[in-house]
């Protein structure tokens, strides 16, 4: 097994900052280092904007555990991706409430706007890369809908034309 | 009349200038029901919360004191909390409000829960989908932390508590509490056989676990103050206190309204408090409880029991528009409170369209442990989208229902009636939508 240690020597970008942040993430399992798998990889896609490989061997090895059991998660959990998208991510609710609200087209406006084509279902990236617009399910807010969220920023009754500004225009 | 609101849990979180800092919690008396709390023994705040009849809030409507006591008297092991903060069924926003603008109340509620149950280690875990409400809480932990609620010996009490937030990663399946279980332990959200029934026996890492929802805990607090009785005086007999009710679809004015349970009806509800139904339109469907609840349909009678003055029932037919928004009524009427999100739908609406909506969610959320949902899930949906793209068949009506009908009762969780549920209440409700989406036989030429 490889030490963390001999990890970080290999991922000289990760700054003393970064194992801060994951040794603190760690503490809050005291029954469990593994717990923490889903608080670290948040931590590294934050930090790096994808989950790459490195990061799932250095989460693996920061947790004693093999690399597998923390592939088996980004695979898993939809908000993991294993390759970068556009600068902001943009999130369009589908779901019914929102549905019922206009998100397809919505969503569809979106997509002209920046360029993005291809199949709905999946997230769809601008040409020029700035921009990465995806449908995702309920985001517990369908009493304004429809909703979207501009990166981390909630965005509420989303197809207003100040809204779609909104969107576009939000950097977190 | 107008209808008036019963605020109990959101009395304060759309005042003006009402924060959620810990400074504007304290200001309006937070933190007192915890003190109170800490200076009685923990067994007895178990029978006020037995007395006051609460029920959870999650979905599935257990009695909360009930829950708490299947934790073994004999353990020795160390017990959690797990507050459920995922919500994400379709329809539901009502913990969002409470973590954004009172998030020190469910802190509280908490804690005093902790004490009852005897956990010095809580988590609560927030769906990914809301990083500003997981920061709000980080700062809310930390103020509280700060000022002594938290951590080593509480207020001198002895007793010793950490929180800590936990975030999941997009995955619905993460708010069935024995999922959410298997997330916080770092693995798949695949939730676990039964039985035990109950996590309060064999939860987080085998220990015993009490996982209640966000609404659940909070109302703990308002127990404490109030007393299991008073608190029970609230609503009706089993469906005691208040609940916040989400309504969301087509109504002129969506939003969340809390009351005391089962003294409003969903027709007050609709058209009452959310102005009715948008654009003068007419009131066709609800789905009373969140997506996975069986949808109701507008003309329809519905076979409710009521109580009378004298304690015994009666059952009555009442219409949609009068059936009262408690557990026991929308559970007579066949469907169920769930989560408290009701989504509207009017007559412009295509059942077959929202159905195929709906099983788009459960064919991404189901977590494909289970053969019959995993499968089932995906098929219901290529059903539907089919017959949305114009490509019916006549027999596809009895084929939904065949599909759900294999689904339902025969799964590791109750995923399993959720996705089922939707097509077995749409198809049975809307057959004749359904079977008009038949298309004509095409002539398909021979080769010669
Ligand atoms: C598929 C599925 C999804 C669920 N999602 C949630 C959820 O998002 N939030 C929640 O509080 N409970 C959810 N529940 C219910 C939980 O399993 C559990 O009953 C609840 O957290 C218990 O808390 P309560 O007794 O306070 O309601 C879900 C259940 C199932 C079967
Ligand atoms: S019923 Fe569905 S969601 Fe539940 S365990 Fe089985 S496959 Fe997973
Ligand atoms: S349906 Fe879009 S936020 Fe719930």
């Amino acid at each position: 097994m490889t030490s963390p240690a001999k990890d970080q020597k290999e991922a000289p970008s990760l700054t003393p900052d970064f194992e801060a942040k994951a040794d603190e993430l760690i503490s809050h399992y005291p029954a469990s280092r593994r717990s923490a798998a889903l608080p670290l990889l948040h931590l590294w896609q934050e930090t790096f904007g994808f989950v790459s490989g490195r990061g799932i061997e250095w989460i693996a090895a920061k947790l004693a555990i093999e690399p597998i059991r923390i592939l088996e998660l980004v695979t898993f959990y939809p908000m993991f991706r294993q390759a970068p998208i556009g600068r902001r991510h943009i999130r369009v609710c589908r779901t019914l409430s929102c549905a019922l609200a206009g998100a397809r087209e919505l969503h569809a406006e979106l997509c002209r706007r920046t360029g993005a084509s291809g199949d709905p279902h999946a997230p769809l990236t601008s040409p020029d890369g700035e921009y990465t617009i995806e449908f995702v399910e309920c985001l517990a807010s369908c009493g304004t809908a429809p909703v979207a969220m501009a990166d981390d920023r909630l965005i509420e009754r989303a197809n207003l034309p100040e809204k779609i500004e909104a969107c576009l225009s939000h950097r977190d | 009349m107008p209808i008036k609101e019963k605020r109990l849990i959101l009395q304060h979180a759309d005042e003006p200038g009402y924060a959620p800092d810990i400074a504007c919690y304290r200001r309006h008396g937070g933190y007192a029901e915890l003190k109170k709390a800490l200076g009685t023994p923990p067994d007895s705040i178990l029978a006020e919360v037995k007395a006051s009849g609460l029920r959870g809030r999650g979905g599935a409507g257990f009695s909360c004191g009930l829950k708490w006591s299947f934790i073994p008297k004999n353990n020795a092991k160390p017990v959690y909390l797990i507050c459920n903060a995922d919500e994400s069924e379709p329809g539901t926003f009502k913990d969002r409000q409470i973590i954004h603008k009172d998030p020190h109340q469910l802190l509280e509620g908490m804690i005093i829960t902790a004490y009852a149950i005897g956990a010095h280690l809580a988590y609560i875990y927030i769906r990914g989908e809301f990083p500003e409400g997981a920061r709000i809480l980080e700062r809310a932990l930390a103020e509280a932390k700060r000022d002594g609620f938290l951590g080593k010996s509480i207020l001198g009490s002895g007793f010793d508590l950490d929180v800590f937030v936990h975030r999941g990663a997009g995955a619905y399946i993460c708010g069935e509490e024995t999922g959410l279980i298997e997330s916080l332990e770092g693995k798949r959200p695949y939730p676990r056989i039964k039985p035990p029934y109950f996590p309060a026996v064999l939860g987080l890492y085998m220990c015993p676990t009490v996982v209640n929802n966000v609404e659940t805990l909070c109302n703990v607090k308002h127990i404490v103050r109030m007393g299991g009785a008073a608190y029970a005086a609230l609503g009706r007999p089993n469906n005691t206190g208040t609940r916040i009710l989400c309504v969301s679809g087509d109504v002129a004015r969506p939003g969340y309204f809390e009351s005391e349970i089962g003294t409003i009806t969903m027709g007050q509800l609709i058209h009452d408090v959310c102005g009715g139904i948008r654009d003068g339109n007419r009131l066709k469907a609800v789905i009373p409880g969140g997506s996975s609840a069986k949808v109701l349909r507008a003309g329809d009678t519905y076979a409710i029991r009521r109580r009378k003055p004298d304690g015994s029932t009666e059952t009555i037919s009442v219409a949609l528009e009068d059936i009262p928004l408690d557990f026991d009524s929308l559970a007579d009427a066949g469907s169920m409170a769930g989560s408290g999100g009701i989504i509207v739908m009017d007559h412009t609406r295509d059942m077959v369209e929202a159905l195929a909506n709906i099983n788009e969610f459960y064919a991404h959320e189901s977590c494909g442990q289970c053969t019959p949902c995993r499968e089932g899930s995906l098929w219901m949906k290529k059903v539907t989208a089919r017959m949305t793209r114009g490509d019916g068949r006549p027999s596809d009506p009895d084929l939904l229902a065949s599909i759900a009908n294999s689904i339902a009762g025969r799964t590791v969780c109750a995923f399993g009636e959720a996705c089922a549920w939707p097509t077995q209440s749409f198809v049975d409700k809307f057959r004749d939508e359904f079977e008009a989406k038949a298309a004509p036989a095409k002539e398909v030429p021979r080769a010669a």
